[in-house]
């Protein structure tokens, strides 16, 4: 998808910021760049989880993010995605919306995806309601009381059903699904949702090699269209996905660069080993 | 392949619940009216006084317990404080009728009774209005609406929820309770408002006044299961489930809770006053005491033994713990706390789907 169509977009919320030139509608990614975060810092009774973290992602860019346990990873998804608010720092989505003003169903709104850590589906509606709820569509309370599902609707579902593999569970409880077809739904969810940025806090946990295997190869269909960040510790499914990748250490940026670079970085092994 | 509107309108309740609902129907509003107002006294089908009372206060509570498991089964949001609403659209609703007593009371006044024992000398400006019955429905509806909404923005807008939203509900009705035991409040003290003889000039206690409040409770039930079935099987009741099991993915795919929660939470409300204002009028009195913390528990009882999550079972809940209700307090008066609370005890640790859930799994079993 090329720059011009990701600004067609349809327009998104209030929490934009007007940075000093003219505000057009929908996401501005004239500068390439889709996510920005300058000097984030934030701290949980003095412990400093993000210590000036900074960081772009390029549109269409696939990047992986790895670190130690307590690096920040998760505090860095909570902070794009509205759960925490940094003490310190600023945190933009394209050249104009100001995430750190913004609610958790504003981001999504705007156009950013989360998958968490442990699979988060709605265990007790079946895989197609999860989809359906997921879809997006206008999410206000009043229009929830009479929306209907239309037959566009329906093939979008139809469609990743097929794609996450899940076709035959449609009716099925979420909640009896296996862990991998769980993790699998939950990216199924993110698609629905049709963001322009999915962050993907790791996602191939607990699934078989094959399942991995079809994860990495959905996710560099998906690059180029979407923007994905994944945090993974998986180095095997690093090395598949085959984008740039970020070190964190002690909440800011190690080092950065493709994953034969840095895992060559005598900083980041003293990090990993050295301790 | 489009359906016609009207069939598309009626699709979201199966077709047996829509017997039911007809058999129930004939049952409440046309056979049990018609045996009490039109059999002789001694035949064994006409029905009494006490048992058209009985079913007709059975049915404000079945209504009390649908509306708290709105609340409760489908969004995770306990409310202990229900009791509340419930008052209000009953002293709502009460304020009419004192009204309607006009110089018939003990002091032969135009103002009620306990405002002439206090040496008032006019209405307090509250009680505009209140001689129409039209303001006060509206006034039944509106107020309890109204302390809904604003208690629930804020409580809901700050993120409180389980065990604190919980007792915060609870606080606030005994804060409410302590507010109306007050002579100054102008609600009567701790008496309340009872004496009722009128509504619209009719006699309440003649047996047509309370066949017709008996019907119209059990319409107003019927209504109030028909808008849950609509609520709970539209995507709005989805969303609403979805927010009880896992509030903050709903966030992240773009939900704001906080509107969702709010419209139920109000409605729950709503309902639940329409249902005080329909009960006092047939027990006769109302007075703060139904704003006491342990109605409001009680209240949380009858949709747990009914089943959470199920529209039948807060009526089948209210039904059973009601009855055993009446039947415990003649027949051993003190040891009826002492049952209830084994009751929701026993209801927690053995039967967590309540009597519903229990069917279920004794249908299952036979099916397997």
């Amino acid at each position: 998808m090329s720059v011009e169509q990701l600004q067609s977009s349809p327009e998104w919320g209030d929490g934009a910021a007007n940075m000093g030139h003219v505000l057009q509608p929908g996401l501005d990614i004239s500068h390439k760049v889709i996510l920005y975060l300058e000097d984030i810092s934030v701290s949980f009774d003095g412990f400093k989880a993000l210590n000036k973290l900074s960081l772009a992602i390029d549109a269409g860019e696939l990047r992986c993010i790895i670190g130690p346990n307590g690096a920040g990873k998760t505090t860095m998804m909570d902070v794009i995605t509205g759960k925490t608010r940094p003490d310190a720092g600023t945190c933009f989505f394209g050249q104009t919306l100001d995430l750190t003003r913004m609610t958790e169903p504003e981001i999504a709104h705007a156009g950013i995806g989360r998958k968490f850590q442990k699979p988060t589906i709605f265990e007790r509606h079946t895989v197609f309601e999860n989809l359906e709820l997921a879809m997006k569509t206008d999410k206000r309370a009043r229009v929830s009381l009479f929306a209907r599902l239309d037959d566009a609707g329906r093939d979008k579902i139809a469609d990743t059903l097929k794609l996450i593999r899940l076709g035959a569970e449609a009716e099925r409880q979420a909640g009896l699904l296996s862990h991998g077809q769980k993790q699998w739904l939950e990216i199924g969810m993110l698609l629905m949702q049709e963001p322009q940025l999915l962050l993907l806090d790791e996602p191939v946990a607990g699934m078989t090699d094959d399942e991995t295997e079809r994860t990495g190869e959905l996710f560099k269909s998906l690059a180029g269209k979407h923007s994905l960040v994944v945090v993974e510790h998986d180095m095997a499914f690093i090395e598949q996905l085959g984008g740039q990748v970020t070190v964190l250490h002690e909440g800011a940026v190690l080092a950065e660069g493709d994953l034969a670079m840095v895992q060559a970085d005598p900083r980041v092994i003293e990090v990993y080993l050295g301790r | 392949m489009r359906t016609p509107f009207t069939l598309h309108l009626l699709k979201f309740m199966p077709r047996t619940g829509w017997i039911a609902l007809a058999v129930f129907a004939a049952i409440a509003l046309a056979i049990m009216p018609a045996l009490h107002l039109f059999v002789p006294h001694d035949s064994p089908f006409y029905v009494s006084n006490y048992a058209i009372t009985l079913g007709g206060k059975l049915m404000c509570y079945a209504i009390v317990a649908v509306a708290m498991d709105l609340i409760w089964g489908y969004a995770g949001i306990l409310s202990l404080g229900h009791g509340l609403f419930f008052a209000l659209g009953g002293y709502a609703f009460g304020m009419y009728l004192m009204r309607e007593i006009g110089t018939d009371g003990s002091y032969h006044a135009t103002l009620p009774d306990f405002m002439v024992f206090l040496d008032w000398k006019a209405l307090p400006w509250y009680w505009f209005g209140t001689d129409s019955l039209i303001w006060s429905l509206l006034l039944v509806l509106a107020v309890p609406a109204l302390v809904a909404y604003v208690f629930g923005y804020f409580a809901f807008r700050s993120r409180i929820k389980g065990v604190y939203f919980s007792i915060i509900t609870q606080a606030l009705t005994f804060a409410a309770m302590l507010l109306f035991f007050r002579n100054e409040t102008g609600f009567g003290g701790n008496n309340g408002f009872t004496d009722f003889k009128r509504i619209l000039g009719f006699d309440i206690t003649s047996p047509e006044m309370r066949a017709a409040l008996f019907a119209l409770s059990a319409l107003v039930l019927m209504l109030t299961l028909v808008l849950g079935r609509y609520l709970v099987s539209s995507k709005f009741g989805r969303v609403l489930t979805a927010i009880r099991d896992a509030e903050s993915r709903v966030m992240f795919i773009g939900y704001n809770p906080l509107h969702y929660k709010l419209f139920v939470w109000t409605l729950s409300a709503m309902l639940c006053a329409v249902a005080g204002a329909l009960y006092v009028p047939q027990v006769g009195i109302i007075n703060p005491s139904e704003m006491s913390p342990a109605n409001s528990i009680e209240i949380a009882i009858w949709v747990a033994v009914g089943g959470r999550g199920t529209l039948i079972g807060p009526v089948i809940g209210a039904a059973i713990v009601n009855l055993s209700k009446s039947f415990f307090t003649v027949a051993f008066p003190d040891y009826w706390l002492f049952f209830l609370g084994a009751l929701f005890v026993g209801v927690t640790l053995w039967l967590p789907e309540g009597v519903v859930g229990l069917w279920q799994r004794v249908m299952n079993k036979r099916a397997a």
